[in-house]
């Protein structure tokens, strides 16, 4: 039994939402995407969104710590059931994200991960890759973030 | 009068409008020079893994030494990105991307830099006034290692004309 037979394809993990505050999202946008829309209320009023929102690669930034959040609150409970534990490597990218609509100042974004596939590789015996489908849902029941990832498990 | 969509003071002022982004149009990124610092500072906040917090984890890691996030790279392009041309341009952001590709880890101390493309561009019929331009970017380490690549569509805004149309 090896950490690869942990994933269970199908299976929807619940990470949790995030509130994204007026304070973080300019501080975000300061340092990585410094556009009018996300760093000005006023100026967001003209933009195509209509209010200041938050970089899409926040929205992303954020899904990373929910994930790992719990990642780790799984793996404990793995760890608690005396089941092998599963060795993550990097990720090859991601494919399919799309912003489907802004997520405003005061907006919360519940995200959810269900694994999609699993396979082992003819070129690389020792790391399988997991392949999931992620989506950021907001207060209203409305999509707003989604995208494909992949992470290499150890086999 | 401006009676499209929207405001057509947004596109003046500006350097770039949809005009300007014609296929084959390249704009050139960076140069970044990733510390060691921001790699720990954006993992702690973000990413908190191991190879991302700790130089000596990172190097036991299949990614070689204290490696930036694959979010951070993303990051870091975006900002590359705008200090090239976005801010310049009458962007109105992207709704999505279709894909980024993390070739090889980008480590504490590399200097990044790279290209934007424009592969094709259109007006959007749906919503005078507005174009979506469909880009590509890759980056590159300071061995001209090919780090990271990603395609992806964003809005412009028109001249004038389209605004007023």
């Amino acid at each position: 039994m090896s950490g690869f037979d942990a994933f269970e394809i199908g299976k929807r993990r619940d990470l949790g939402s995030y509130t994204f505050t007026a304070e973080a999202i300019i501080a975000f946008a300061k340092k990585y995407d410094p556009q009018s829309f996300h760093l000005d209320a006023e100026a967001a009023r003209d933009s195509l969104y209509g209010g200041l929102c938050a970089s899409g690669w926040h929205t992303t930034a954020i899904w990373m710590r929910k994930n790992l959040e719990q990642r780790d609150a799984w793996t404990a409970q793995l760890k608690a059931e005396g089941k092998t534990l599963p060795v993550m490597g990097p990720s090859p990218g991601i494919t399919n994200l799309k912003w489907l609509r802004p997520v405003f100042a005061g907006d919360s974004v519940h995200y959810f991960t269900t694994v999609t596939s699993k396979r082992k590789r003819r070129s690389n015996p020792l790391w399988g890759i997991v392949e999931a489908h992620t989506e950021g849902i907001n207060q209203n029941g409305d999509k707003v973030v989604c995208f494909d990832n992949a992470v290499l498990v150890q086999l | 009068m401006s009676k499209g969509l929207y405001n057509s003071s947004m596109s003046k002022n500006k350097k770039y409008t949809f005009e300007d982004f014609t296929p084959g149009t390249t704009f050139n990124l960076g140069p970044y020079q990733v510390s060691a610092e921001e790699i720990i500072a954006f993992a702690s906040e973000f990413d908190p893994q191991p190879m991302h917090l700790d130089e000596e984890a990172g190097k036991q890691s299949l990614l070689g030494g204290l490696a930036a996030s694959g979010w951070h790279t993303c990051c870091m392009l975006m900002r590359m990105m705008i200090d090239s041309f976005v801010l310049e341009s009458a962007s109105q952001g992207a709704p999505g991307v279709d894909f980024v590709q993390w070739k090889k880890p980008v480590l504490a101390g590399d200097i990044l830099h790279g290209t934007s493309t424009v592969l094709s561009a259109r007006p959007l019929q749906s919503r005078p006034g507005l174009g979506l331009v469909q880009m590509r970017q890759e980056v590159f380490n300071q061995r001209d290692e090919l780090v990271a690549a990603s395609e992806n569509p964003f809005f412009v805004l028109l001249r004038d004309k389209g605004v007023d149309a």
